[in-house]
Formats: C-alpha cells, sequence, structure tokens
C-alpha cells in the first residue's frame, strides 16, 4: 500500500512538472516574459533590469528552476489586463469558486444519490422513467444553456431568485462567504444548481445502473434467501456495494466541477477564479492564464490523489493480504 | 410414515415471454420427510434449480407459480405475501446456492453477515449474537473462529468459504436446506469435506436437505433418496440405492449406465442418443419419448404418471400394470 | 432474423454499402428513436448546410437590415410578423435564418474538429499499437493525463494560446485555432480505441505471417487492423460530434469562440442573453432549442448505432 501512494505521488509531480514546463513555455515564448512579468507600462530602465535580474540571459534549466520556485510560492507575475498581482487576484476570487462548488458538489450528491436508488428499485415505474428522462436532458444539455433556462425560469418569469453577482457577502477571517447571508444564499441557489445538473444526473444514472447491477448478483439473492428484511437488503447490501464504485467516480466529478464552473461563472457573472480565466483568454493574458493553469492541475492531481486513496479505504478486498486457509 | 415436512404436489412454473408462454415445471411433485436428504438431479435445464427456488419463494421474475401447491408442515407458502414467506425464509427454510465465491458480500466481514442474521430471526442481542456467530463457524470446521469471524471473505478459500455459506443457512436453525449445487464449484478433494459436513450438521439439528446437482457421486454419498428429473418432471424417485443400482426408468437407466466404472472394462461410454428437449419444444405424451430405446406407441401421445415400479416410482408406461402393453 | 454477417474485409465503398446494408439498417428500421432523430438531424443539417439558398433572409448583410423591424417576437405572438417566423433581434435581423447560418457554422466546425481528431487519434493509436514499447507508453501516459482534465479546459487553454500568439489574426486563423483545440479534447478516445484493436489483431497469425513476408506494417494496418475498428470509430465519431459542438457552442458563447464576424449558435445565444430581461426571450432560447436538437438527436442516433454495431445484443 505505501508502495502504492508513492507511485501515485511521483505519478503527480512528474504532471505537475509537466504542467508547469508548459505555463513556463507560454512565460517565456508567448508574448514577452517581461511584460509577462513587469505589466505593460515598465519603463525601458525596469525592464532592463528585470531582465538580468530574471536572468534571461541564463540557460534554460535554471530560468525553469526559478520559475518553479517562485512558482511554488505562487508569485506568478502580474496580470496584463488588471495590472495587479496574479496571486493577489486568484487569492480574491477563490472563496467565491470554491463556495460555488462546494455547493453545487453537495446538491450533486445530496439528489443524485437517492435519486439513483429510486430510479433504480421502482425501475419501470412512471416516476422512475421520468426521472431517467430528466437525466438524460442533464447529460446532454450544455451548462450554460442549462443557466440561461433556470434564469428565464426563475428570475425573468417568476422573478424569485436574482440572476447576477453574489449579493451579500460575510467576511470570516481573509475569506468572503455568501452562504451566511439569506441574500447570498438567494444569489448562490441558480448557479450553483446549474453547475450541479450535469455531476448530479451522471450520478443519479450511475448510482442506477450499479445498483441494478448489484441486485443481481448472488450475494443479494443469498441475502433474501436468508430471511433479511428489504430495508436490509437494499439499503444496507445493496447500497454499500452500489457506492463504492460510485463514490470514486464522483469524486472525479469535483474536477469536472471546478471546471465547470467557468461556464457557470459566466453566465451568471460570478465573480470566481473562473470569470476571471475567461478573461484571462479573452484578453490574452498569459499571466493569469498559467497561473490558473498550475492552480488548477494541482487541484485535479490532488482530487485524484484522494480519490485512490479513497478507493483503498472503502474497498476490503484491496487493503488485506489474503490470508489463506482451508 | 410420520407427516413429511415439505409437500410439492404437481408444481407448475411458467414463463411468460413474448413468444408465448414457457412451462419450466410441469406437474412436478414429491415429499420431503424431516431429517431426510432428498437429492434432485437431473441435467442442466432440466428444472432442478427452478423447483429450489421456488420453494424459498424466490423465483425470478417474470417466472411463477402456475399451479399446484408447496405445503411446509401442511401449510401451504407457495401462495403467502412477501413478508409472511420472508418470515419463513431463514428460519424455517435454509439455502445454499453453488458459487462460494460470490454468495457472500465482500465489503461485510464474515461476522457482520452471520451476526445480522442471527438477530433477524433469533432476536439476540449483539453480544449473544457474536457468541452464537463463533460457535457456529467452529461447527462448520473453521479453526480460529474467534479471531476470522472479523475477516472479509475475499480472505477465505473455496472451501472455507462454502463452510460459511453453510454457517449462514443454518444460523437460524431451519427445518429445511435447500442446498443448490453446494460443491459443483469446488476442487473434488474439498466436495467431499464440504459433503460430509452438511450430512453432519443437518444431523445435529435435524433438519431435512434438499440437495440439487447434476453429479451422482454427491448424491450417492449423501442422500437418503433421490428424485430424477428431466425437461421439468420428475422422472424417477426412490430410495438412492435403487435407483442407482435398479434404475426403473430408461432415462435413468440411461444416466447411471454413463457413469464409467472403474471395476467394469468398456470400450465406449454409454450415450443417450439425441438432447434434452427445449421449453418451447417439448414433446407430446412422455417427454422423453423421442430419445427413449423402449418407446411404445402410447409415449408419443400419453404422458404418464409416476407409477409403482419395485423399490422406485417411475413415469414411465414400462411399469403400467393395469393395461396390458 | 438471423443475416449473414457482413464482416467487412476491405475498407472499400463497396464494403461499407454492404455492411449498411445488413443487420445494421434492419436495426435502424425497428428503432423508432433512431429513425426521429435521423430525420431530425437530416433537416437541421440540410437547413444548415443549404442556408445560402433556403434562408428567407441574410443575416450577414447589413444593408437588408431593417431597424425597424428590431425585437418582433415570434409570428404566433402577438406583435409578430409572418415575415420573421421566429422573431428579430435588436438589430432587426430574422431570427430563423441567423438560426440556419449560425448553425452551419456551428456544424462547420463540429465536423472539421472531429474529423482532425479521428485523424489524429486513429493514427495515434496505431503507431502506439503496432510499433509499443516506449512509443507506446508514452502515448498512452499522455492519454490518461488528458483524460483527467475536463476537455473545456484544454480547449480554452489552446485557444487562449492561440490569441495570445496571433492576437490580430484573421478569420480563417481564428477558425483554425478553434478546430484544432476542439480536436485535441477528442482525439485520445479514438487512440485508446484503435490502440486495443491493434493489439489484438497484432497477435494474429496472419499479421505475423504478413510481417515475416514483409509486408510494409502501413500496408497491414490499412488492411486488417483498420475494417475491424470501423465500427467502434464511427461510434465515437458520432457520438464526439455532438460533443464537439456543444463545446464550439460553449467556446463562443464565452467569448473565446468564432470569430465575431461569424457567429454560431453559441454566439447567438450569448448575445440573446442580454435580452432575457427586456423580455425578448426568443433571440436566446431558439437558438439553444436548435443546439439541443442537434445535440440530442447526434447523440441518440450515436447510441443507436453503439447498440446495433455490438454483436452481443443481437
Amino acid at each position: 500500500m505505501l508502495a502504492f501512494v508513492i507511485r501515485r505521488l511521483l505519478q503527480a509531480m512528474i504532471v505537475m512538472l509537466t504542467v508547469a514546463f508548459i505555463a513556463f513555455m507560454l512565460f517565456q515564448f508567448v508574448g514577452d516574459p517581461v511584460t509577462n512579468l513587469m505589466g505593460q507600462d515598465a519603463t525601458a530602465d525596469q525592464r532592463a533590469r528585470l531582465r538580468a535580474e530574471l536572468g534571461l540571459d541564463q540557460p534554460f534549466v535554471l530560468q525553469f528552476a526559478h520559475f518553479i520556485g517562485n512558482a511554488l510560492q505562487g508569485e506568478f507575475g502580474i496580470s496584463l489586463r488588471q495590472g495587479r498581482k496574479v496571486s493577489a487576484l486568484i487569492a480574491e476570487r477563490f472563496p467565491a469558486t470554491l463556495e460555488l462548488a462546494a455547493v453545487a458538489a453537495v446538491i450533486g450528491l445530496a439528489l443524485g444519490v437517492p435519486l439513483g436508488v429510486y430510479a433504480a428499485l421502482r425501475r419501470g415505474k412512471f416516476m422512475s422513467q421520468l426521472v431517467m428522462t430528466g437525466s438524460l436532458l442533464g447529460v446532454s444539455l450544455p451548462n450554460f444553456l442549462i443557466g440561461i433556462l433556470l434564469i428565464l425560469v426563475f428570475s425573468v418569469l417568476l422573478k424569485w431568485l436574482p440572476s447576477f453577482g453574489r449579493g451579500d457577502v460575510v467576511a470570516i477571517g481573509a475569506l468572503n462567504f455568501g452562504l451566511l447571508t439569506w441574500d447570498g444564499i438567494k444569489h448562490l441557489l441558480l448557479p450553483a444548481f446549474t453547475l450541479a445538473l450535469f455531476p448530479m444526473a451522471l450520478v443519479l444514472r450511475l448510482v442506477r445502473s450499479e445498483m441494478l447491477e448489484v441486485l443481481r448478483t448472488d450475494y443479494i439473492k443469498f441475502a433474501r434467501a436468508r430471511g433479511l428484511p428489504d430495508r436490509s437488503v437494499y439499503f444496507g447490501h445493496a447500497l454499500k456495494n452500489t457506492l463504492v464504485p460510485v463514490i470514486t467516480i464522483a469524486g472525479l466529478q469535483l474536477g469536472g466541477i471546478i471546471a465547470f464552473a467557468i461556464i457557470t461563472e459566466t453566465v451568471f457573472q460570478w465573480p470566481g477564479m473562473g470569470l476571471l480565466f475567461i478573461q484571462a483568454v479573452q484578453f490574452a493574458d498569459i499571466p493569469v492564464m498559467a497561473a490558473y493553469l498550475c492552480l488548477i492541475a494541482l487541484i485535479f492531481v490532488v482530487i485524484n490523489l484522494a480519490v485512490d486513496l479513497l478507493y483503498f479505504a472503502v474497498d476490503p478486498r484491496l487493503r488485506i493480504e489474503r490470508s489463506g486457509g482451508h | 410414515m410420520a407427516s413429511p415436512l415439505l409437500e410439492v404436489q404437481h408444481l407448475r412454473v411458467e414463463f411468460p415471454t413474448r413468444r408465448g408462454t414457457l412451462l419450466a415445471l410441469d406437474d412436478v411433485s414429491f415429499s420431503i420427510a424431516p431429517g431426510e436428504i432428498l437429492g434432485v438431479v437431473g441435467e442442466s435445464g432440466a428444472g432442478k434449480s427452478l423447483t429450489g427456488a421456488a420453494i424459498i419463494g424466490l423465483l425470478e421474475p417474470p417466472g411463477r407459480v402456475a399451479g399446484g401447491q408447496i405445503l411446509l408442515d401442511g401449510q401451504r407458502i407457495d401462495n403467502l405475501g412477501p413478508e409472511a414467506m420472508r418470515q419463513i425464509r431463514g428460519r424455517r427454510i435454509g439455502a445454499i446456492f453453488q458459487d462460494p465465491l460470490t454468495s457472500l458480500n465482500p465489503l461485510y466481514t464474515v461476522g457482520r453477515q452471520l451476526v445480522e442474521t442471527i438477530q433477524v430471526h433469533l432476536g439476540l442481542d449483539a453480544a449473544a449474537a457474536r457468541q452464537r456467530a463463533i460457535s457456529l463457524l467452529q461447527s462448520t470446521g473453521i479453526p480460529a473462529a474467534e479471531q476470522r469471524i472479523d475477516q472479509y471473505p475475499h480472505q477465505f478459500s473455496g472451501g472455507m468459504r462454502q463452510r460459511v455459506v453453510i454457517a449462514l443457512a443454518l444460523a437460524a436453525e431451519p427445518e429445511l436446506i435447500v442446498a443448490d449445487e453446494p460443491t459443483t464449484a469446488l476442487d473434488v478433494s474439498i466436495q467431499a469435506q464440504i459433503i460430509a459436513l452438511l450430512k453432519v450438521l443437518t444431523k445435529q439439528q435435524g433438519a431435512a436437505v434438499m440437495l440439487v446437482t447434476h453429479d451422482m457421486g454427491v448424491i450417492a454419498e449423501a442422500c437418503d433418496r433421490v428424485a430424477v428429473m428431466y425437461a421439468g418432471r420428475v422422472v424417477e424417485i426412490g430410495p438412492v440405492a435403487q435407483v442407482i443400482h435398479r434404475p426403473a426408468h430408461p432415462y435413468t437407466v440411461g444416466l447411471m449406465g454413463s457413469i464409467p466404472a472403474m471395476d467394469q472394462e468398456r470400450e465406449r461410454l454409454m450415450q443417450i442418443d439425441g438432447a434434452m428437449p427445449r421449453l418451447n419444444a417439448i414433446p407430446a405424451g412422455c417427454a422423453f419419448n423421442p430419445r427413449c430405446p423402449q418407446v411404445m406407441e402410447r409415449c408419443r401421445t400419453q404422458r404418464p404418471d409416476l407409477l409403482d415400479a419395485g423399490a422406485t416410482r417411475a413415469a414411465c408406461w414400462l411399469h403400467d400394470m393395469k393395461t396390458p402393453a | 432474423m438471423a443475416s449473414t454477417p457482413s464482416a467487412p474485409l476491405a475498407p472499400t465503398a463497396s464494403a461499407l454499402a454492404r455492411f449498411l446494408d445488413g443487420d445494421v439498417w434492419h436495426s435502424f428500421k425497428q428503432s423508432p428513436t433512431a429513425m426521429v432523430a435521423a430525420v431530425i438531424a437530416l433537416v437541421c443539417v440540410v437547413a444548415a448546410v443549404f442556408a445560402p439558398w433556403l434562408a428567407p433572409h441574410n443575416p450577414q448583410d447589413l444593408a437588408s437590415l431593417q431597424l425597424m423591424d428590431a425585437r418582433l417576437p415570434p409570428a404566433w405572438v402577438a406583435d409578430g410578423q409572418a415575415r420573421y417566423p421566429l422573431g428579430t433581434d435588436d438589430q432587426g435581423r430574422d431570427i430563423l435564418s441567423a438560426l440556419m447560418y449560425g448553425a452551419r457554422i456551428s456544424l462547420l466546425v463540429g465536423l472539421a474538429s472531429v474529423a482532425l481528431s479521428m485523424v489524429l487519434g486513429v493514427g495515434l493509436g496505431l503507431l502506439a499499437g503496432f510499433v509499443g514499447g516506449r512509443i507506446d507508453s508514452f502515448i498512452m501516459r499522455v492519454c490518461d493525463v488528458m483524460l483527467s482534465f475536463p476537455a473545456i479546459l484544454v480547449a480554452l487553454l489552446i485557444d487562449g494560446v492561440g490569441r495570445a500568439m496571433f492576437p490580430n489574426a484573421h478569420e480563417a486563423l481564428a477558425f483554425t485555432v478553434l478546430i484544432l483545440a476542439i480536436s485535441l479534447t477528442g482525439w485520445v478516445q479514438y487512440a485508446r480505441t484503435v490502440r486495443g484493436s491493434t493489439l489484438v489483431e497484432r497477435q494474429k497469425e496472419y499479421v505475423q505471417a504478413a510481417r515475416v513476408i514483409g509486408v510494409s506494417p502501413l500496408r497491414i494496418m490499412r488492411r486488417h487492423v483498420l475494417p475491424n475498428v470501423l465500427g467502434p470509430v464511427l461510434v465515437l465519431a458520432t457520438i464526439q460530434i455532438a460533443s464537439a459542438i456543444i463545446t464550439e457552442a460553449t467556446l463562443s458563447f464565452l467569448g473565446v469562440g468564432v470569430p465575431p464576424t461569424s457567429p454560431s449558435l453559441g454566439t447567438l445565444i450569448r448575445v440573446g442573453q442580454d435580452f432575457l430581461f427586456s423580455g425578448e426571450w426568443w433571440i436566446t432560447i431558439f437558438p439553444g432549442l436548435v443546439l439541443v436538437m442537434i445535440a440530442l438527436s447526434v447523440n441518440l442516433l450515436g447510441d443507436w448505432l453503439r447498440d446495433a454495431l455490438n454483436p452481443r445484443l443481437r
């Protein structure tokens, strides 16, 4: 098991290095690195000094190492578009995205799993087929369209919920949270639900198909043959076996949520990292793009690693060595 | 004879399909006395497992009981509601299935699965249930039961797992065990051990066993009586020694004849020509008539009931004493 | 219902026709969903491809726009006009025509991306499977890493880099970058599938024999491996068309897709969003509907095709 963890950590580091390399290449060869770091308003003198400081005349590898050193400290230069330090920008926007993603993930799981179980147990019944059709739409409709539809229904027609921005936030330490105010929650609902729909539909379909598979197994048949009550068979034995493969896939969806937040934040003008990134792409703001890339890669790698470890924790077959015996 | 524990009377099981209804069990009747071990033998597809499934009420839909009765201790159980049937399962009728690898939930410890069953049926508290679970494991011959009770199924070998399965089936001390091919998935060397274990334990608890298998060796070793099934019907039934050595039905004769014996010199194995008919193509009259070496005109049109044939009963017109051939 | 299995032995057009003529076509005729999906897809494609001839107006001809006709609702609503069946936008452009032209762009980008990723993926898959060794593991590693990142991120990144490298790109270049970005997100699936099949075929004796005789690997790949992967690749391509179209729509909606001079469905939706609150819902909803129709119908076709080509389900 230790060997497994070490191997995965090594893989993770290789991925991070590759991503850092790509980001580094972006800095060096796309646009002017000095401009990337100093912004557009630097004087010629400042540029020359930075050039020497940066060691742009130094060997490639050294520059790369320098870059990595900076990156590890969160130093990515200055945003071309806004003229502020990239690290400050990202730190400012991160909590908003985190809040959105977390709420979306919770909604996705809290609705996806029970609905999936329902669709499996009541297979063939009308409600269950309705749920399945809904889930098909959920995986087929693009994120931004769902957002627009929700805005149309809940903001324009019904006027229940606001359709852009974050509303009131409460500051805890250096971070802002909208969840703690009613206004903030109202602003959070539509974007979070939009973001949650795809993973929820995915989890729903997965849970349903896994559960149907599990219900056909011998051990479920044996559990019934032992006279165990339905509740134990379905929600004890079947559910646990269903959730093991699902939990890992659901965990991976978390990465997808953070990525798709880009779209949702744009639709709802949610002031998060995703919106920042889109603006960076529109503006060819390399430092922000590179920083976002590295941060996202880190998040993904961490999530992947956590999911792998989770699998180990949940499935005893992977954990314990065989001890044999006749 | 004392009143039978299990009585299956004229059981019919059918499968409605898009292309018509298939009759999988056609007028199956037999009984099992308390503490008796009845073997049910036949080829794949003859309906042995289906009979077991019908008895414990776990027929896979769309299969359903379409006629006949199943009586446990004189009471009908084929028409009970799901909750009443559930209470019978495990408590009065236990079941053992073929593959020990897949019969146990891989994510629960053996102990947890045992304790759960014990608590559901016997209502013991956790500590008492655990004690009972340990002693059950010990009685099925699992060494170091006190430690192994907290292990997961994948940590046991195939034979050990089947012992756990037997422990689970016997946990609530049922009166009848339906064992569906309990040794087929095991090594030959382990098979004998498991069969012996089953015999000992059921004798101890006074439980009857319906032992479904296609292996005549197991039948010979373990059973008191045996029923031979063919194409969804019982074609012969009687004490095991008689059916094996003095089979009365031509199919049984063929079955016994096809088993190679070590003390006989033979150049070719005997075989029965043809194959068992598919469910949608069962011949009229006696189902075996196309393959029977002693077929008569009558066999093609009239279906025989189980007739007295000396020491056994066979569904064959050869043994009809009343009408001259 | 048993028809002779028509296993294509050579990738010629007649073999393809034979293939489609057998079980697959039969299964198509039996599936109402597939037929409906095919009809819808066909209608959309024809409308899109022949937009310049079929569309009632030309939304790109600025001279023909009547500002007086701006913001008209669809024809069946109170103030609508029959001339503009689905209404107009804030500059008087006919929504129906804009839809058809927009769908044209969307389909163009979608199909081009899928074609490119197919070529790339199949090629790399063949290479990995046939050559094996280091190249194989390297390509597979890349696949693994790419699969763990959502497609949209990869597309956004490539698009962003493209923009940074060519800040004042003209249309053709912008399109190229976009198509490249989308195709680089989709090639992985092809590579994996084809690699798998190649590995299987490579073990077979006739391939080994061919190699011994000295038949060039390229020829072997073309004559033996390719026909066997045609089925799954086709299914993949169908499903990927839908996702390519949606990716393009997403990128255009985000403002980083097609250039503004050639609006695709995504661009139309983006522009229309601003008018939701003033009550002019049709400007954004109709493009959305068409997008969903195309994506859903192509997806359903892909689903059906996959089931039809799966020998185990017959």
